[in-house]
C-alpha cells in the first residue's frame, strides 16, 4: 500500500487516477502518454521536447474549448525494453491512458508495440528507426510517424549514387538496427547501379574510429556510408574530417543524423554531410512560426527535431480522428482505423497519408550542412538539395511484410 | 579492511525461529497482493529481481564471493525460455525448465573457472566472463540482437493454468518466488552452509581442517547461478520478452545495489532491496532528466549512512538476525 | 602489410588514453585503496571543462591543458574530504558505490544542462592538418596525443615510485601511523593524491576532447574497459597499467583489423586469460 501511496505522490496523477476510474466506453477523455528517453542517448532528439510537442499539440488542437479534457504523463524508458513495457503495462492498467507517443530505441519501441496491441491502446511511434514496426511486427494499433530505417537507406543511398556516388564503403553499428540500415542501402545502391565494395562492423558505443576510417580510406571508395546513430555518427565524422577522408576527395554519408547531432558537431566539420529528414524547422513560414513557439518553451533554445515535430504532427491527427468520432471510443482499432481513412495533412509535414500497415507517407527532404559562412544563425545549419515524394521514399506497400495488407 | 558482512549473529534455534515468522507475513503479506489494489506487474517483476538478488546473496553473503557477473545468469536463462517458448513452441513448464538448465550448464563453466580466484580478482573474472557473454549473445542471431526476442506467448502452465492472467500469473510467480526463496533459506542453515560461513570467514582455516573449500565453493556458484536462471525465466512470463539489457554489466551492477541497499548477508534484505530499486526505477520515471541524479544521491547517502542496509539496520536495531 | 603498420600506430594513440586514465586509477587505488568508478565521470569534467574555458572565458587549448587538471582536481580534492574519507578501512565494495553514486550525479546533472550529443571543440591550430607517412595519413594532433600522455605517464611514474614525496606516499599507504609520527601530514597527503589520480583524468579528457564529442556520456563507456586495463596491468601497480594501457591499445587495433566486432570485447579475453595464468594481474602484488 505504501508504495502506492509514494507512486500516486511522484506522478502526481492522484487525480488523473480518479478521472481515469470514471472513463468508460465513449466519453471526451483522453490521456496521453509520452515514453520516451529522458535521461540518455535520445534525450536530445525526443526527451523533454517529446513532452512539450505533446502539450502543444492538445492546445493547437482548441479540443479543452470543446468539452475534451485531455491529461499528459511522460516516463523515462531508459533505453531498457523492461521497463518500457512494464511502464506501459502500468499506464493502461493503472493510468488509463489511451495513447503512448514518441519511444525512440527500436528495442524498446517494438517492446511496447506488443503491449499496445494487447492493451488495445494507441500507439503513434515517432523515435524509433526500425521498419519492422510497419513490417514483420506490425500492429492494427500502431502508426509509425516521421522515419524509419528503409526511407532512410532508400533516400539517402538513392540520391548519392545519382550524384555520381556510385561505390561504397560501409561503416557499421554492430546491431540489427546497423544491419538493417545497411542492408537496405545496399540494395538501392546496387539497383541504380553502384556498387559496395567494403564495409566494417564496429561495437556500439565506440569512441574511436581512426581504425575503421584508415579501412575505408584505404579501399578508395566514392562514397563511405555511415550505418549508425548517436555518439557513434558524430564521433566518427568528427574523425573523418582529422584523417582528411573529405579533403581527399571522398564523400560521407550519414544515414542517420538529426539537428541536434548536427548541431554537437559544429558546421566547420559537419560542412558538405548529406542526410535525409521529413521535418527542418526552417522549411517555410508554417514551419518557423511553430518552431519559434517551440523553441521559446525549451529549456535551451533548440528547435523542434524531427521525432518532436513528428509527435506534435501524429497528435494533432490523432485529435482529429477523435473529432470525426464525436468521441473518444477507447478502443485503439477503431481509433487507428479512423486515423488511416482521413488523408493526413499539417503545417509540419504537409499532405500525406496513413498506409494500412500504420505507415505514415509524407515528403523526405535531403539535406546538406550548410558552410559556417553560409550560417545566418545559432540554428541555420542545412540546406535543402532535394525531395522525394513519400510514395517513393518508404516501402511500397507491395514489398511490406505486414500480415495486416493480407487480409 | 573489514568484511563486508562483519556481524552475522551465529544461527541460534531463536534465529531461526525469527526469520521463520518473518517468512510467513512476508509470503502472507505477498499473497495478499492481488486484493490491496497494488500494481501486480509491478510486484511481479520485483518478486523477479528479489529472486535473483537473493540468488546472488547466497554466493556474497555467505559465501564471501563477489559476482559482478550475475546478469549473465538472468540473461541466459531469459534468451533459452524464450527460444524454447516462441520458436520451438515448448509449454511453459518445460520453457522454464529450459532456462534453468540453460543457467545450470553455464554456471558450471563459468564457476569452474572463476572460482579459483579471491576478492576482487573474482569479481573481475565474473565480469569478464559476462562481458563475453554479452557480446556472444549479441553476434548469435537467434537473440535479435538489440531488438531482443518480442512478444514471448505466456500459454498454459501444466496444459490448465491460464498464465495470460495477470492474477493467476501473479500467484504462479509468488510461489517460483518462495520456492526458490525458501530453497537458500534451507541452503543457508543446512550443514553446507555453515560450511561455506566458515570458508568466508577464514578460508585456510577450513582447508586446514580437511574441506575442499572449492568444491564448496563451486557448488555454491552453481546454486546461486542456476536460482538466478529461474527468475530470469520467471521475468521472461512477466516482461514477455527477452533482450540485452538483461545480459549487460549494467544489470549485474544492479543486483549488488538491490542486494546492498537491502542487507548484504541478510535473509530479507534482497527482496526488500529488489522492491525498493524496481519502485524507484518505476515510480521515478515520472521525474524524467533527473533520475539518474536521484539515484546517484540514493547510492551515496546508502554507503555513508546504512552501510547494512534496510534489513541490515533494522536487524542490528533489535539484535536480531533477519 | 603497410594496413597493418598503420593499425598498430592507430593502437598506440588509444592506448595512451587508456594509458593516462588507468594510471589514474591505479594511483587512487594505490594509494586509497578506493575503485574510482567516478573516473570516467572525471575524464568527461575535463572535456567540459576545456569546452568551456574557450567558449566562456576564451582560454585555448595550452591553458586548458594545465588549466582544467587543476580545476577537476580541487573539485576531486572536495569530493574526497567530503565523502571518501569516510571510507578508509571499509571493504572495496563501498568505495566502488560510492563512486558509482557521484559518477551518475555528475553525468546526470550534466546531461540535465548540456543534453546528451554533446557539444563541439576544435583541434588547436598549431597542431591541425597531418603528415604522410607513406603507409598512413597521420594526423598531427594525434602524434601529438601520443608522445605527450607518453610524457606525462612517465612523469608520473618518476613521481611516485622515485622522489621523495613519492617514497611519503607509499609509506602513507603502507603504514599510516608511522608515517603520521614523523610528523606527515598523512590524510593531507591522501587528498593530494586523489586530487592527481583526478588530475590525470581530466587531463586525457582535455587531450580527447578534440578527437571525440565532448559529451556528458563519454566517461561512462570507457571506465570498463579501463578497469579491466588496471586488472590486467596488476591492480595498483603504475608501470603496470602505463604498459598495459599502450599494450591494450595496440592489441585493440590490430582486433578492430581482423575481428572489428570484437574489438570492444577482446580486452575481457584478455583479462580472463591473464587472471587464469597470472591471478595479481602482469605486474601485481598479491591482493
Amino acid at each position: 500500500m505504501k508504495s502506492r501511496f509514494i507512486a500516486s505522490l511522484l506522478l502526481g496523477t492522484a487525480l488523473t487516477l480518479a478521472a481515469g476510474g470514471m472513463a468508460s466506453a465513449g466519453d471526451k477523455v483522453v490521456k496521453i502518454g509520452a515514453l520516451s528517453d529522458q535521461s540518455g542517448l535520445y534525450s536530445d532528439l525526443g526527451g523533454p521536447g517529446s513532452t512539450l510537442a505533446t502539450q502543444m499539440a492538445i492546445e493547437d488542437s482548441g479540443l479543452a474549448g470543446k468539452g475534451w479534457k485531455i491529461d499528459v504523463i511522460s516516463g523515462d524508458h531508459q533505453n531498457k525494453p523492461d521497463i518500457g513495457t512494464s511502464i506501459a503495462r502500468q499506464w493502461f492498467d493503472v493510468d488509463k491512458v489511451d495513447i503512448i507517443v514518441d519511444v525512440p530505441n527500436s528495442g524498446v519501441a517494438l517492446a511496447v508495440n506488443n503491449v499496445v496491441k494487447e492493451k488495445n491502446g494507441v500507439y503513434i511511434n515517432s523515435g524509433a528507426a526500425t521498419s519492422d514496426l510497419t513490417n514483420a511486427q506490425c500492429s492494427p494499433n500502431t502508426v509509425h510517424w516521421t522515419y524509419d530505417t528503409y526511407m532512410l537507406a532508400h533516400t539517402t543511398g538513392q540520391a548519392l549514387v545519382k550524384a555520381g556516388g556510385t561505390s561504397w564503403f560501409f561503416l557499421t553499428a554492430d546491431y540489427a538496427f546497423g544491419a538493417a540500415l545497411e542492408r537496405d542501402t545496399t540494395a538501392v545502391v546496387t539497383a541504380n547501379g553502384g556498387k559496395v565494395i567494403g564495409g566494417v562492423k564496429h561495437p556500439l558505443n565506440t569512441s574511436d574510429f581512426s581504425s575503421f576510417l584508415l579501412q575505408a580510406q584505404s579501399s578508395g571508395a566514392k562514397v563511405i556510408g555511415l550505418a549508425n546513430a548517436g555518439g557513434d555518427t558524430t564521433n566518427s565524422i568528427k574523425q573523418a574530417a582529422e584523417f582528411g577522408l573529405t579533403k581527399g576527395g571522398q564523400k560521407l554519408a550519414a544515414l542517420l543524423l538529426f539537428l541536434t547531432d548536427v548541431k554537437s558537431i559544429g558546421l566547420d566539420i559537419a560542412q558538405g554531410l548529406n542526410f535525409t529528414e521529413t521535418f527542418y524547422w526552417d522549411m517555410n513560414d508554417q514551419t518557423r512560426a511553430f518552431s519559434d513557439r517551440f523553441a521559446k518553451r525549451m529549456r535551451n533554445g533548440a528547435p523542434p527535431t524531427m521525432v518532436q515535430a513528428g509527435v506534435y504532427a501524429g497528435l494533432l491527427h490523432y485529435f482529429k480522428a477523435l473529432e470525426a468520432l464525436g468521441e473518444n471510443p477507447h478502443d485503439g482499432v477503431k481509433v487507428v482505423d479512423k486515423m488511416k481513412s482521413i488523408p493526413t495533412e499539417d503545417a509540419l509535414f504537409g499532405k500525406g497519408e496513413i498506409q494500412p500497415n500504420g505507415r505514415t507517407i509524407h515528403t523526405a527532404y535531403l539535406f546538406e550542412v550548410k558552410k559556417p559562412s553560409e550560417s545566418k544563425g545559432p540554428w541555420d545549419l542545412y540546406k535543402l538539395v532535394g525531395s522525394v515524394p513519400g510514395d517513393q521514399a518508404f516501402t511500397p506497400l507491395d514489398k511490406s511484410a505486414c500480415a495486416l495488407l493480407k487480409k | 579492511m573489514t568484511s563486508i558482512t562483519d556481524e552475522t549473529l551465529p544461527i541460534t534455534p531463536r534465529a531461526m525461529r525469527d526469520e521463520m515468522i518473518v517468512f510467513v507475513i512476508m509470503a502472507a503479506l505477498l499473497a495478499i497482493v492481488p486484493f490491496t489494489g497494488l500494481y501486480p506487474f509491478f510486484v511481479m517483476q520485483a518478486l523477479c529481481f528479489a529472486l535473483l538478488a537473493c540468488a546472488f546473496n547466497l554466493l556474497i553473503g555467505y559465501g564471501g564471493l563477489l559476482s559482478f557477473g550475475h546478469a549473465m545468469f538472468l540473461g541466459t536463462a531469459g534468451y533459452c525460455s524464450a527460444h524454447a517458448l516462441k520458436v520451438w513452441g515448448f509449454p511453459p513448464e518445460l520453457g522454464i525448465l529450459t532456462g534453468i538448465a540453460g543457467a545450470f550448464v553455464l554456471s558450471i563453466i563459468t564457476g569452474y573457472i572463476s572460482i579459483r580466484r579471491q576478492g576482487i580478482y573474482f569479481s573481475m573474472i565474473t565480469l569478464a566472463l559476462s562481458q563475453l557473454l554479452y557480446f556472444v549473445y549479441l553476434q548469435t542471431p537467434f537473440t535479435h540482437g538489440e531488438d531482443g526476442i518480442q512478444g514471448i506467448p505466456q500459454g498454459k502452465l501444466f496444459g490448465f493454468i491460464d498464465l495470460s492472467k495477470p492474477v493467476t500469473l501473479y500467484y504462479v510467480v509468488l510461489v517460483g518466488f518462495l520456492a526458490g526463496f525458501l530453497l537458500i533459506f534451507r541452503t543457508i542453515n543446512s550443514p553446507f552452509g555453515e560450511v561455506l560461513k566458515s570458508i568466508r570467514e577464514n578460508e585456510q582455516r577450513a582447508i586446514s581442517l580437511g574441506y575442499k573449500t572449492d568444491q564448496y565453493k563451486l557448488l555454491a556458484f552453481i546454486l546461486s547461478g542456476t536460482i538466478a536462471g529461474f527468475a530470469g525465466s520467471l521475468k521472461v512470463f512477466v516482461a514477455q520478452n527477452a533482450s540485452l539489457t538483461d545480459v549487460h554489466w549494467s544489470m549485474s551492477g544492479e543486483i549488488v545495489l538491490m542486494t546492498l541497499v537491502g542487507g548484504l548477508g541478510t535473509v530479507f534484505g534482497p527482496v526488500v532491496g529488489a522492491f525498493v530499486i524496481i519502485a524507484m526505477q518505476q515510480y521515478l520515471a515520472g521525474f524524467g532528466q533527473w533520475v539518474t541524479v536521484i539515484q546517484g544521491v540514493i547510492f551515496v547517502a546508502c554507503v555513508l549512512t546504512f552501510r547494512r542496509g534496510v534489513v541490515g539496520e533494522i536487524a542490528h536495531l533489535f539484535k536480531r538476525s533477519l | 602489410m603497410q594496413a597493418l603498420y598503420a593499425q598498430l600506430l592507430v593502437g598506440l594513440i588509444n592506448g595512451s588514453f587508456y594509458a593516462l586514465l588507468s594510471l589514474g586509477l591505479a594511483v587512487i587505488f594505490g594509494m586509497l585503496n578506493i575503485i574510482n568508478f567516478a573516473h570516467g565521470a572525471l575524464y568527461m569534467m575535463g572535456a567540459f571543462c576545456a569546452y568551456f574555458l574557450l567558449n566562456l572565458g576564451g582560454i585555448n587549448y595550452w591553458w586548458a591543458l594545465l588549466l582544467a587538471p587543476i580545476i577537476v582536481g580541487i573539485f576531486g580534492m572536495i569530493l574526497e574530504r567530503t565523502l571518501l574519507q569516510w571510507l578508509t578501512g571499509l571493504d572495496h565494495l563501498y568505495g566502488l558505490l560510492l563512486t558509482f553514486g557521484i559518477a551518475l550525479i555528475v553525468q546526470g546533472i550534466f546531461q540535465n544542462y548540456f543534453g546528451s550529443s554533446g557539444l563541439p571543440y576544435a583541434i588547436p591550430d598549431q597542431l591541425r592538418g597531418g603528415m604522410n607517412l607513406g603507409f598512413m595519413f597521420l594526423p598531427i594532433y594525434r602524434g601529438w596525443v601520443v608522445v605527450f600522455s607518453l610524457v606525462v605517464c612517465l612523469a608520473t611514474w618518476f613521481l611516485i615510485e622515485r622522489t621523495r614525496l613519492g617514497a611519503y606516499l607509499r609509506a602513507a599507504t603502507e603504514n599510516p601511523t608511522l608515517v603520521r609520527a614523523f610528523g606527515i601530514n598523512v590524510p593531507r597527503m591522501i587528498t593530494l593524491t586523489y586530487g592527481l589520480g583526478v588530475g590525470l583524468a581530466a587531463l586525457a579528457g582535455v587531450l580527447s576532447a578534440p578527437i571525440n564529442q565532448v559529451r556528458p556520456l563519454m566517461g561512462a563507456d570507457l571506465i570498463i574497459v579501463v578497469f579491466a586495463v588496471v586488472v590486467i596491468g596488476g591492480m595498483g601497480s603504475i608501470m603496470g597499467s602505463i604498459i598495459t594501457g599502450f599494450a591494450l591499445g595496440v592489441v585493440e587495433g590490430l582486433t578492430k583489423y581482423f575481428y572489428p566486432e570484437a574489438s570492444n570485447t577482446v580486452v575481457f579475453v584478455l583479462m580472463v586469460l591473464v587472471l587464469l595464468v597470472k591471478p595479481t594481474g602482469l605486474t601485481g602484488r598479491a591482493a
